[in-house]
């Protein structure tokens, strides 16, 4: 009985299915998809050449470029982008010292909500160390009334919440181009927009943020190309998303040795209690 | 419980007799883990997924008792509570890596564990009961995990749940008022995330409890083997402990090493991008799909696109949850006397055809709702309807199986030029 | 062994030969080794409680003295608990240092409990030492208790005008956190 309606059911299921493969075939033969405009020009992200210092198993950042990261980004892109999750106490892990850090968020551009003891007003005041990197705009609305409706998304995340990771960021600073000439009327930027052939949609709100050589001026001496640039505030991004990186691969590497010595204990006690049996 | 030659639990020591006449505990493990548990002395490297996914879930139960302490089932600080856990709680980032990889692993092994049942005919009697508490357990498993990828509040989060209550609004007339009761909402908001979190936490003990039942079941007529052949006397066994403890304390290793990988050098390399963006209602991700071990059954849901009589939507819904639900009408479906596959010529290449089905519907569900993804995915969801409702039962009557051993022993041993050959360790 | 018969032998049952201890050996080591990596995991389940970074750079804040005449105090909050400031006046101090050490159940003078060159500011936590209650006494016409310092309501226990417990079941003085003066009217606390 059970076999019966199972067979039926079975076909049923075959039969819908089938008619659903056909229905689909016949609508792709009569009417094949056709390539998008924005597939066609959309280009995959890349790394810069030779990648970044925190990729791979043995990983490790690079203090001095976390440094310039953190300048180009307090000097371009904070200006409108926040970074929520990240607090100033947390930029010693970019070799500061705690003065340096202090004086860092002292100097913030951005003051931090509070309210006043004496009168309970809001008011602002100086940022502690102890504090998230304050926001730009008080919330999302003043965001996009200030940038045209497109809302400056937060920073601290922005490396692991996008498809391409490091490499899309990298390749978006750096991909600001002129539209090629067979780029079809619509997909051309509007006003207000810029086109870059690695952003999904080809046209993006942001206007290119790096803008030319020497546009910061490095502390350490680095030459402060575009390329330069995007590429450290990329890999200062990488540690805002993912600050605990080194402990993490480092914590990996103990674990693994680990296991491998006890795995290799374990067969072989495996190995001698079965020694006498034969299966 | 189980073989007539099993060892008897003897405490020598005073307390653990005092202990055993007032709370037998120690006679139950020793019974049930020890050397009181007889096994077929044959049993593979795939007979060691059951223990490695009870490993997982102890791992997801610690890990997750400690992530609540410090996550917060609040749908406007959710996600920032689980940064805090990234960035600030002591080892925080390794608790939230371990659990949610360990997700992961624990689908890795119980697939496993089912397609080693699948091919090795546990399912059939006298087994059917632990075959029927293992669905069970994959059940509360699906909507464990479903329920725990909401709690980060992220955008696959909040349109996971936004996608998956959506399918119950295929249930004609009583669709959308079940929607709305699950949500609590029209839409997931804070109802909808701290039920999903109290759920989430309460249902791995239930997971725990079925596991109790799965294992008793087991135990009554004795664990499988590769061969399908019954356990006929005491030389086709060997105790569970030390000879299984010792295999599966290796397995262990060898799956730790897989996921200490994975957690330490590609901890996000399961995940999804747009998790680490905020809820967002009012902006959909471009291309939403489910965690990956939900992808064969995404691709079933998504396969159905034309109106029959029903709604193509609800063909999906039925179509997905059938394609479970059918699973338990295994044993009955597939009547063969011999388990094993291994016996079964035309079984083994059909066993085997269901496994790369199954992958390609896992392909199909990963990718986007385009030609020809959804073609493929027709054909491989009409290959897997008709495998278990068409197929086996009628390879159940037709085929010739190949002769098998007369018991376990001789399996072991081989054909008589092998059994004069000395043994291998002595 | 040429056929399976002897399986009710398991390894730790053989005869006593020098083999039997070697093999006894690796299964051991195994066994250790595994419960070492256990138990080294025991570390972080452990540690994540305790208190997490953003806590703990939440660990010091500025109290401004300017508007704190003698012989009122204020309540302020630290590390997330209350915290008694307290401008004492020529008579309190003079009222702590005329008692003799020896009468004391937790010896202290006010000079060691306040900063130096700061004697008139009793800067102490505002959490009973018996069982975490907040003693009265800093607002204006709360009962001081009988010492003229600080009462706990709970259990009445008495403090002193050096917050150093006199009477009633707390074992030992109001403890003072760790300070500085930054200035001659802010004090940072921890």
């Amino acid at each position: 009985m059970v076999r019966v309606i199972g067979f039926l059911v079975g076909l049923g299921f075959v039969f819908v299915l089938g008619f659903s493969l056909i229905t689909g075939a016949i609508n792709y033969v009569s009417n094949p998809p056709a390539e998008t405009v924005e597939h066609e020009f959309h280009r995959h992200a890349h790394a810069p050449e030779g990648g970044f210092a925190s990729d791979g198993p043995f990983g490790r950042f690079d203090r001095q470029q976390l440094q310039r990261g953190f300048q180009v980004f307090k000097e371009v892109c904070a200006a409108c982008h926040s970074l929520q999750y990240v607090a100033f106490r947390n930029l010693t892990d970019l070799g500061f010292t705690e003065p340096e850090v202090d004086a860092i968020a002292d100097q913030w551009q951005i003051q931090v909500p509070t309210v006043d003891p004496e009168t309970g007003e809001e008011t602002t005041r100086n940022a502690v160390a102890a504090d998230r990197f304050p926001h730009v705009y008080p919330n999302e609305t003043a965001g996009r009334a200030a940038n045209n409706n497109a809302y400056p998304p937060d920073l601290s995340l922005i490396t692991k919440a996008r498809e391409g990771g490091a490499a899309y960021t990298y390749s978006l600073l750096t991909g600001y181009q002129d539209p090629p000439e067979d780029l079809p009327e619509a997909n051309r930027p509007g006003t207000g927009l810029y086109y870059n052939p690695y952003f999904a949609n080809l046209n993006l709100a942001m206007p290119p943020p790096l803008t030319a050589d020497g546009q910061v001026t490095y502390a350490d001496g680095t030459e402060a190309t575009i390329d330069q640039m995007a590429e450290d505030v990329t890999a200062f991004l990488i540690w805002t998303a993912e600050p605990k990186l080194e402990a993490r691969k480092s914590t990996g590497w103990a674990v693994l040795i680990f296991l491998v010595f006890a795995t290799v204990l374990a067969w072989l006690a495996y190995q001698n209690v079965w020694r006498d049996q034969k299966h | 419980m189980s073989f007539p030659w099993a060892e008897q639990y003897k405490p020598t020591n005073p307390f653990m007799r005092w202990m055993d006449d007032r709370l037998p505990l120690p006679r139950l493990v020793y019974n049930a883990v020890g050397k009181g548990y007889p096994v077929p002395r044959n049993l593979n490297y795939f007979w060691n997924f059951g223990v490695l996914a009870g490993l997982f879930l102890v791992i997801q139960i610690v890990t997750g008792i400690v992530l609540a302490m410090h996550y917060a089932a609040n749908s406007s600080i959710a996600f920032a509570s689980v940064e805090h856990i990234m960035r600030d709680v002591n080892s925080g980032w390794l608790m939230r890596y371990v659990h949610a990889n360990g997700a992961s692993f624990f689908f890795i092994v119980v697939y496993i564990h089912i397609f080693r049942g699948l091919y090795y005919g546990s399912y059939k009697p006298p087994r059917e009961m632990v075959w029927l508490l293992g669905l069970v357990i994959f059940l509360l498993m699906m909507a464990t995990a479903f329920m725990g990828y909401v709690l980060p509040w992220g955008q696959m989060s909040y349109w996971g749940a936004q996608v998956i209550t959506g399918l119950f609004e295929a249930i004609p007339l009583v669709g959308t008022t079940i929607k709305e009761w699950l949500l609590g909402g029209f839409a997931p908001d804070n109802a909808a995330l701290n039920r999903f979190f109290s759920l989430h936490y309460l249902l791995p003990f239930v997971i725990a409890g079925v596991i109790i039942l799965h294992i008793w079941a087991l135990h009554l007529p004795g664990s499988s083997n590769p061969t399908g052949v019954d356990v006929k006397g005491p030389q086709d066994t060997v105790p569970f402990h030390p000879y299984y403890t010792a295999k599966d304390g290796f397995g262990v290793g060898v799956i730790l090493i897989l996921f200490a990988i994975m957690v330490f050098f590609l901890p996000n390399y399961l995940g999804h991008a747009d998790n680490y963006i905020e809820a967002n209602p009012l902006s959909t991700p471009a291309h939403i799909v489910p965690e990956w071990y939900f992808w064969p059954f995404y691709a079933i849901l998504r396969a159905f696109t034309v109106d029959f009589i029903l709604p193509a939507k609800l063909w999906g819904v039925v179509a997905m949850f059938g394609s479970i639900l059918l699973l338990f009408f295994l044993p009955w479906l597939d009547k063969s006397p011999v388990r094993s596959g291994k016996y079964r010529p035309q079984f083994k290449i059909w066993f085997w055809v269901l496994v790369v089905d199954v992958l390609i519907l896992g392909w199909c569900g990963g990718a986007p709702a385009e030609e020809p993804y959804v073609m493929i995915s027709q054909l491989a969801s009409m290959y897997y309807f008709a495998h278990f409702l068409i197929i086996l039962p009628i390879i159940s009557r037709t085929e010739r199986p190949r002769p098998m051993p007369n018991s376990i022993t001789e399996a072991v041993l081989g054909t008589d030029e092998s059994a004069a050959q000395p043994a291998a360790a002595s | 062994m040429a056929t399976v018969d002897t399986n009710d032998q398991a390894p730790g049952t053989e005869p006593e030969e020098d083999g039997v201890r070697r093999r006894d050996f690796l299964n051991i080591a195994a066994v250790s080794v595994a419960g070492v990596g256990g138990a080294v995991v025991l570390l972080p389940l452990i540690n994540q409680m305790s208190p997490s970074a953003d806590v703990l750079a939440l660990s010091s804040i500025d109290v401004d003295l300017s508007a704190i005449e003698a012989g009122q105090a204020i309540k302020t909050t630290w590390r997330k608990q209350p915290l008694f400031v307290r401008h004492l006046t020529a008579d309190e101090i003079a009222e702590a240092d005329a008692v003799s050490l020896s009468e004391l159940r937790d010896p202290q003078t006010l000079a060691e409990r306040t900063a130096e060159g700061h004697k008139e500011w009793l800067i102490t936590l505002a959490v009973c030492t018996h069982l975490g209650c907040i003693p009265l006494g800093a607002a204006q016409g709360e009962n001081r208790g009988e010492y003229g310092g600080y009462f706990c309501p709970c259990h009445g226990s008495h403090y002193d005008t050096a917050a150093r417990i006199r009477k009633g079941p707390a074992p030992t003085n109001l403890v003072v956190p760790e300070y500085e003066f930054t200035s001659d009217t802010t004090v940072t606390i921890g």
